[in-house]
């Protein structure tokens, strides 16, 4: 089992991530993450899905995504070199005194702190999942109050497509 | 038999001059595309959301409308309508219980590739989803089960919707299309232009095979030792069984045809070895097992094919024809995938075989095996075995009806002792397995092939799950023939609780069944009965020589089994052979 991130493009249609979304559910397929948005033309959205399985599965999900009609690309991105970047936003508990410490985490990671409460600050943390997930564990021991992952977009590097 | 269903045309003038381009109503365009694309009978369930389509069929006479008694009546005979014609079946309903009435019938077409263009009525387009009135989420309930679904939500997106829905039903592997129409979108008006352009980007199903790919084909059946082909559903859809025919004939493979692929090839022909799996014949399931070379043209191992799939075909270079690409490798790995229209294969295939040379051992293993072991019953003159019903049917009509059959033991009775020998003769329900089926699909049957004859047969089970579609028989004077194997019992739940829940006959007693031939008779559908052989011919006579429909009950045994028959979850060759034995 390895992870996949796939990149699909879709008509700009009611009801298209439901179809996808529901594909992915009804023949057991597993949906790490998923995202959605415009693309580079009028009228086609790209998404982005990361999903875990084995090379069998991911034939299936790319040969199953080609049957609904307002699915026009499916591209494994995995195949090929790749840029992938998550999001996320984190409030976590911070005290005046803890701020410079939390702060110098911050910076390592080029982080950056977007929102100051009273007793929290907001950091906004951009990268690969693995720095998000390393900024997250970082974090943890300060108190956690929300966080907001926007999921994988991602796309070939260079010229590949 | 033809002249009990009217034609209806409207004359060339009335059609050239609403195909001019004008104003009209959601309603009529509906109407209009309709026709444009070639329908001719439409099966359907009038209420308030579709009241301004049923409003423009007012003294329509184009098509026919045939007002069924329940919306599963009406989508299954647009089924049978499709299987039977090859056209694209059409059916109406209103919005709610009239398109949640439909679920049923349209994951059954989606199971067996059915095309169907279902059409259902919405609340107002201000009205969607507040909870008003009957209204459901008609397409994302049946997102799962259709090829494709649309919402209209503007009255000029109509014509090219009903135009991509028919071109999308009916190409590549072919499926049913849902139409959601607003109430306010099918009053709004709009300029109609016919032919409106389509651009489907997203949609370009492969037809024409890859060359490289058939030239491994012609050199795998060059070197054979034990070659097999199983045919499908996908040649029959394909109007591939001509060329299919010729492929046999040309490299003398043994064929054996799975369920839904019943008619694709001559059941005379000496290479046919029955069908396949759970109640496949000895032969069938023996050379699968056995084959160096298993070639599967248009069908899509289902479970009820392959058994357990880890003991499936264990010797075989697996080759798998399919205009769906997902079906190849989904169940079995393919050592040679070919992605196609079934008909395109195998007539370039024609042009590149020769006769299998080195599997002359191999049929006659197979001709042994079929002399050795052909399908076989203890048969009574005590009581009707429902056998040999089928066989007397079979024998009176000289196999040339077009049968369908509801699901259960007479389905496989069915279809282990009506020979077929021609496409578009056998209509069941394979993939869903939907009682309720065989006798609406039949009525479907007879308006797309009004000069055949057309037997519907039932078990008492099903019938009583449609038998309100007797209605439309009666007053449409649709000739179909009824007949119900009545053994008063869930046959099919018996067996299996016979043979592996230990005879703990669990609720399957249809004890309180109504008299099927008052049932018929108070339709105004002659009703006809027989207990044993003489009268079973005789009625039989009768009901063949009556005009318009008539039920027949064959009360028949009601301990007998199906078999052979493979458990589940075993290799196919592992077969309990019961009467075959």
């Amino acid at each position: 089992m390895k992870n996949f991130a796939i990149a699909v493009l879709v008509n700009d249609q009611p009801g298209v991530l439901q179809r996808v979304s529901g594909l992915f559910g009804r023949r057991g397929f597993n949906i790490e993450s998923i995202t959605v948005g415009q693309s580079e033309e009028a009228g086609l959205s790209r998404m982005v899905i990361v999903t875990k399985g084995d090379e069998n599965t991911l034939e299936q999900i790319e040969k199953q995504l080609y049957k609904l009609i307002d699915v026009i690309k499916v591209i494994n991105l995995s195949a090929k070199p790749m840029v992938s970047r998550e999001l996320a936003l984190i409030k976590v508990k911070a005290e005046p005194p803890e701020r410079p410490e939390i702060m110098g985490l911050v910076e390592t990671f080029r982080a950056a702190v977007v929102d100051i409460g009273t007793h929290s600050l907001m950091v906004q943390v951009v990268g690969d999942t693995e720095k998000i997930d390393a900024m997250i564990e970082l974090l943890k021991p300060y108190g956690i109050r929300e966080l907001s992952r926007t999921g994988v977009t991602a796309m070939t590097r260079g010229n590949a497509s | 038999m033809s002249a009990q269903i009217p034609a209806m045309k409207s004359t060339k003038e009335l059609r050239e001059k609403w195909m001019e381009p004008e104003v009209i109503s959601g309603s009529e365009i509906l109407l209009r595309s309709l026709l444009l694309e070639g329908v001719e009978c439409v099966f359907g369930y009038p209420g308030g959301a579709v009241l301004y389509i049923y409003d423009a069929l007012y003294g329509f006479n184009d098509f026919h409308h045939l007002l069924t008694r329940h919306e599963q009546g009406a989508i299954h005979a647009a089924d049978g309508y499709a299987r039977a014609s090859g056209k694209v079946g059409v059916c109406i309903a209103t919005s709610g219980p009239g398109a949640t009435n439909l679920v049923t019938g349209i994951a059954t077409a989606y199971m067996d590739s059915v095309p169907l263009v279902v059409i259902t009525g919405n609340v107002a387009t201000t009205l969607i989803g507040t909870d008003a009135f009957q209204e459901a989420d008609i397409t994302g309930i049946t997102m799962p089960i259709t090829k494709h679904s649309y919402l209209v939500r503007n009255v000029e997106d109509l014509p090219r919707i009903i135009h991509e829905a028919f071109h999308i039903a009916n190409t590549g592997r072919k499926g049913p299309v849902l139409i959601d129409i607003p109430k306010d979108v099918s009053a709004a008006k709009t300029m109609f232009h016919p032919g409106e352009a389509m651009n489907l980007r997203g949609y370009n199903p492969t037809i024409t095979p890859n060359r490289l790919q058939l030239d491994k084909l012609a050199a795998a059946i060059a070197e054979a030792e034990r070659p097999v082909i199983i045919a499908g559903g996908g040649v029959i859809y394909s109007g591939g069984h001509e060329a299919l025919l010729e492929f046999v004939e040309r490299t003398e493979i043994p064929i054996t045809t799975t369920l839904l692929g019943l008619g694709a090839f001559p059941s005379g022909n000496s290479l046919w070895m029955g069908m396949p799996g759970m109640h496949g014949t000895y032969t069938a399931n023996h050379a699968i097992q056995q084959s160096d070379l298993l070639i599967n043209i248009g069908a899509r191992f289902d479970d009820r094919v392959t058994g357990a799939l880890d003991g499936f075909a264990p010797k075989a270079k697996i080759v798998h024809i399919d205009i769906d690409p997902a079906e190849i490798g989904k169940n079995v790995k393919a050592d040679i995938p070919i992605v196609g229209d079934a008909k395109t294969v195998l007539e370039q295939m024609n042009g590149l075989v020769k006769r299998a040379s080195k599997a002359d051992a191999w049929r006659d293993q197979i001709r042994k095996w079929k002399a050795e072991k052909p399908l076989k019953y203890v048969d009574s003159n005590e009581v009707l075995k429902p056998q040999w019903v089928i066989q007397m049917l079979n024998d009176m009509t000289h196999g040339q009806a077009i049968v369908t059959t509801d699901v259960g033991q007479h389905q496989m009775w069915t279809a282990q002792y009506y020979k077929f020998n021609q496409p578009r003769s056998w209509i069941t329900s394979g993939g869903l397995g939907t009682m309720g089926f065989g006798f609406p699909s039949a009525i479907g049957a007879q308006m797309a092939q009004p000069d055949r004859l057309v037997i519907s047969i039932n078990g008492d089970g099903g019938m009583q799950m449609c038998s309100q579609e007797l209605a439309i028989c009666a007053i449409n004077k649709i000739p179909v023939k009824i007949v119900v194997l009545n053994n008063q019992v869930l046959g099919m739940v018996r067996q299996w609780q016979e043979l592996i829940y230990e005879n703990r006959y669990s609720h399957i007693d249809l004890a309180g069944s109504p008299d099927f031939v008052k049932l018929a008779e108070a339709y105004g559908v002659k009703g006809l009965r027989a207990t044993n052989k003489e009268d079973a011919q005789k009625v039989w006579q009768e009901a063949m020589e009556t005009p318009g429909p008539v039920l027949v009950e064959f009360v028949v045994h009601k301990g007998e089994n199906v078999y052979p028959m493979v458990t589940q979850g075993s290799p196919i060759d592992q077969m309990l052979m019961g009467d075959c034995e």
